[in-house]
């Protein structure tokens, strides 16, 4: 059933000029692309299972910016929602990836053969390697807008297709509202748990709603293969290990993937994917791969360095600190990830993440010498 | 012509506002939407989106049976609003461990009848009783009926009513959209500049106000902000922020309107010191202006005979009314007879930061416990007689006198 604002067709007894909302103290994607003739041509439509413009935009009017990084300031409420609204979506996409164009095709690779090396990070400065994605199951809503039902529905058919998996990646599930203590403490150790979100940004978008029904967290016994279920995404897919062989988590990764894919397969339901846009979820800087492959790395002399900014642009990578985004380095200590996710496939963003930290851990070790680094400095990928 | 002009403004069946007030409402179905949505409701009938509400403790989940919301899930009201939007924030709030709270919000004045099998049951649990089927609530804004509003101001340091008004015709705080909500803030304040004498004074728009206005309001303890509360911002109350929210105070700065809060409005009368009978007097006669200044341009407060005033949330139905004293009582704070004596005279204490706060030092916010089945008249004479009560208490006890427990005040009136 529809969430908040959904069917409020008395707006429809109000001109465009008085719904418009105020976004002149805005400064996300949203805000600066939705224009009021924007907004009045869209504004009378509604995705077939009933979300609206208000609803795709309601995170980006309640949340006018971060002052750091630049947010995305809208969601998808169904797969529909990026081509029924793509007026606003496709110039919002353009933005945030680099210039990707709505004439443009994404290419998915899921082949781990097809990734060079990567085997061999060093491990004195590389801590862990961790790939992660997220998956949405065509014919269900989004998080901002399933209903109850729909969210158990996923849920449970998650948990089947995930009890299939065998061998390395044989697991359980643990049900977020039915964890016991010891349970919730051990995943709580393991950096597993996820908790009720608390940003704004998304709790305005109403993914939090009717917490934690339909919630729960899969992993194997490895401890190396995880699933979270409804929480930002109908499911998100992390593969990770410590160390520096990343090879070896992204092939995980890719057979797990595929593996999931052919067990939803075999209960009639398939991923949401288009040629355009890849894999589709719920927020658009998660369209095509939705894949962040990163590493927590040591960097204390390069991180000092007054190009360090400068050398990530250019291998297209991003820092965060070791709790993950809008966080700080702890003891020089970074998580370097890809900055990318639409219009490169996986193979070829993990191979940016490999190559890069490869560059970066030489860079590091120059510096500890006292020499330069002026002749590896990276061309622009 | 409110009648006509409220009926343009909003499209809705006439009959269905008349039938408000004659308590049934003969269905609320409308057959709207596509296809698709249709669809989804046969795959997923009402049994799959039922709740889990086993670990809950508010009115909602007390009341909310399989049942009842299998015949109410696929209803809506002329605007197009769902149970689910009702109960969203008592669903993603299972429950405060000292008080038991509502649980759920009306999104608009047909939502009391459209959902009536959920509403009246929550409202007979969180109003002693009050049956809004049969039961009518008295309205009575007649300050000069109160007596002895005077109180000893070397315990009473200030006095204080409030309650909120709704415009009919516009959406709740929880389902408006930025139009309605600015049409709320622009038929009240446009009311407002009408105000005179005593009462006249100026808006300050949350999003427009300049640093100084800020803190100027901070300091006087006018202001509002965002609710951070999960109740309010699950219920939706919080969307837009601050776009058309903003104050108005009387120059005098004893008569304050919260615009489009947790209510379309909220009006409040205050003052330093004891004079509870002034500060009554001024609320009814301002919220007989601003009434009769809506009414000149077509507009009314949401009202019906059963239910009093009609605002979002269940627990400030009928009056909507708080009235309220800062007092010292040092004394009789620690008697362990002091809960019963509040109870039995139907008061309630609250840190003096407001519900859910803690006492400083021995200063306590009472105010009346009900909101439904007694009109304002009773209910602030109520407060009077009963603050009255304390403060003879605490002389005694000063005194080394030993105090009453008084009998219990009746409820309501049938």
């Amino acid at each position: 059933m529809p969430f908040g604002n959904t069917h409020n067709k008395l707006k429809m007894n109000y001109s465009s000029e008085q719904e418009y909302p105020d976004l002149s103290k805005h400064n996300n994607h949203m805000a600066k692309v939705l224009t009021p003739e924007m907004y009045g041509n869209l504004r009378d439509k509604e995705t077939p299972s009933g979300f609206t413009l208000d609803d795709v935009i309601q995170t980006g009017v309640d949340n006018p910016g971060h002052p750091f990084i630049m947010t995305v300031g809208c969601v998808a409420g169904d797969e529909e929602t990026y081509d029924v609204f793509k007026e606003l979506m496709d110039p919002v996409i353009e933005d945030r990836h680099g210039g990707y164009k709505p004439s443009d095709k994404h290419k998915t690779d899921l082949n781990s053969d097809n990734l060079q090396g990567g085997d061999d990070l060093d491990p004195n400065y590389v801590l862990s390697s961790r790939v992660r994605t997220g998956r949405s199951i065509r014919g269900f809503c989004l998080p901002p807008h399933c209903s109850r039902g729909e969210r158990r529905a996923i849920e449970n058919l998650s948990i089947e297709s995930l009890d299939s998996l065998d061998g390395d990646l044989k697991g359980k599930y643990y049900a977020l509202k039915n964890m016991t203590d010891e349970e919730q403490q051990q995943l709580i150790d393991d950096h597993f748990l996820f908790d009720k979100p608390v940003s704004p940004l998304l709790l305005a978008s109403g993914m939090a709603r009717d917490w934690p029904d339909g919630r729960g967290i899969w992993h194997n016994d490895n401890k190396t293969f995880l699933v979270w279920v409804n929480e930002e995404d109908h499911l998100r897919v992390i593969s990770m290990q410590k160390g520096g062989n990343m090879r070896e988590v992204f092939t995980r990764f890719c057979t797990g993937l595929t593996k999931i894919e052919a067990l939803f397969k075999e209960r009639s339901h398939e991923f949401m994917w288009n040629e355009h846009l890849g894999y589709v979820l719920t927020c658009p800087s998660n369209l095509g791969t939705g894949l962040r492959a990163g590493v927590h790395v040591k960097l204390p002399n390069l991180s000092k360095h007054e190009k360090f900014g400068e050398i990530l642009k250019k291998l297209r990578l991003q820092k965060r600190g070791t709790g993950g985004v809008d966080t700080a380095a702890v003891g020089g200590v970074f998580d370097i990830s890809n900055a990318d996710r639409l219009g490169f496939s996986e193979v070829e963003l993990v191979q940016m993440v490999v190559d890069g930290v490869n560059l970066l851990v030489d860079m590091e070790k120059r510096l500890e010498g006292g020499d330069s680094i002026d002749d590896l400095m990276p061309e622009q990928k | 012509m409110a009648n006509s002009f409220t009926r343009m403004m909003t499209g809705r069946n006439p009959a269905v506002l008349l039938a408000v007030g004659a308590g049934s409402l003969a269905s609320g179905y409308l057959l709207t939407e596509n296809a698709a949505a249709a669809e989804r409701r046969r795959l997923y009938p009402p049994s799959a989106d039922f709740p889990d509400l086993r670990k809950h403790n508010n009115c909602m989940a007390a009341a909310l049976t399989p049942t009842i919301y299998a015949r109410l899930r696929d209803r809506t009201t002329p605007n197009n609003w769902t149970l689910d939007q009702c109960i969203q924030t008592g669903v993603d709030n299972p429950g405060h461990p000292f008080i038991k709270t509502v649980g759920m919000v009306a999104g608009d004045e047909e939502s009391y009848e459209v959902f009536a099998e959920l509403f009246d049951p929550v409202i007979k649990d969180r109003h002693n009783g009050y049956d809004p089927r049969t039961m009518k609530h008295p309205t009575d804004l007649d300050s000069s009926k109160v007596t002895s509003g005077m109180f000893d101001e070397h315990y009473v340091l200030s006095s204080r009513v409030r309650t909120g008004r709704s415009i009919r015709g516009l959406s709740l705080p929880p389902a408006c959209s930025r139009s309605e909500r600015r049409e709320v803030e622009r038929v009240v304040v446009t009311a407002l500049s009408g105000l005179k004498g005593d009462l006249s004074g100026r808006y300050y728009s949350l999003g427009d106000m300049t640093d100084r206005e800020q803190q100027q309001l901070i300091d006087e303890h006018f202001l509002f902000d965002k609710p951070v509360s999960p109740l309010l911002t699950a219920a939706g109350m919080a969307r837009d922020w601050p776009d058309a929210r903003g104050i108005w105070h009387n120059n005098e700065r004893n008569f304050l309107i919260w615009i489009n809060e947790e209510d379309h409005t909220r009006i409040i009368s205050m003052e330093k010191g004891g004079n509870m009978k002034r500060v009554f007097e001024r609320f009814c006669r301002g919220l007989k202006q601003v009434e009769h200044l809506i009414q000149e341009r077509g507009w009314e407060f949401m009202w019906n005979e059963r239910m009093g005033y009609i605002l979002t949330c269940p627990s400030n139905l009928g009056t909507g009314l708080r009235a309220g004293v800062h007092i010292r009582l040092p004394f009789l704070s620690k008697d362990p007879r002091f809960k019963k004596i509040l109870d039995n005279l139907r008061l309630q204490k609250r840190g003096t930061g407001g519900v859910d706060t803690a006492a400083t030092g021995d200063t306590f916010d009472i105010s009346n416990l009900d909101r439904l089945g007694k009109s304002e008249v009773e209910l602030v004479q109520l407060v009077i007689d009963g603050v009255n009560y304390l403060i003879e208490c605490e002389k005694r006890l000063e005194r080394g006198q030993d105090i009453k427990i008084p009998s219990p005040i009746a409820q309501f009136r049938k």
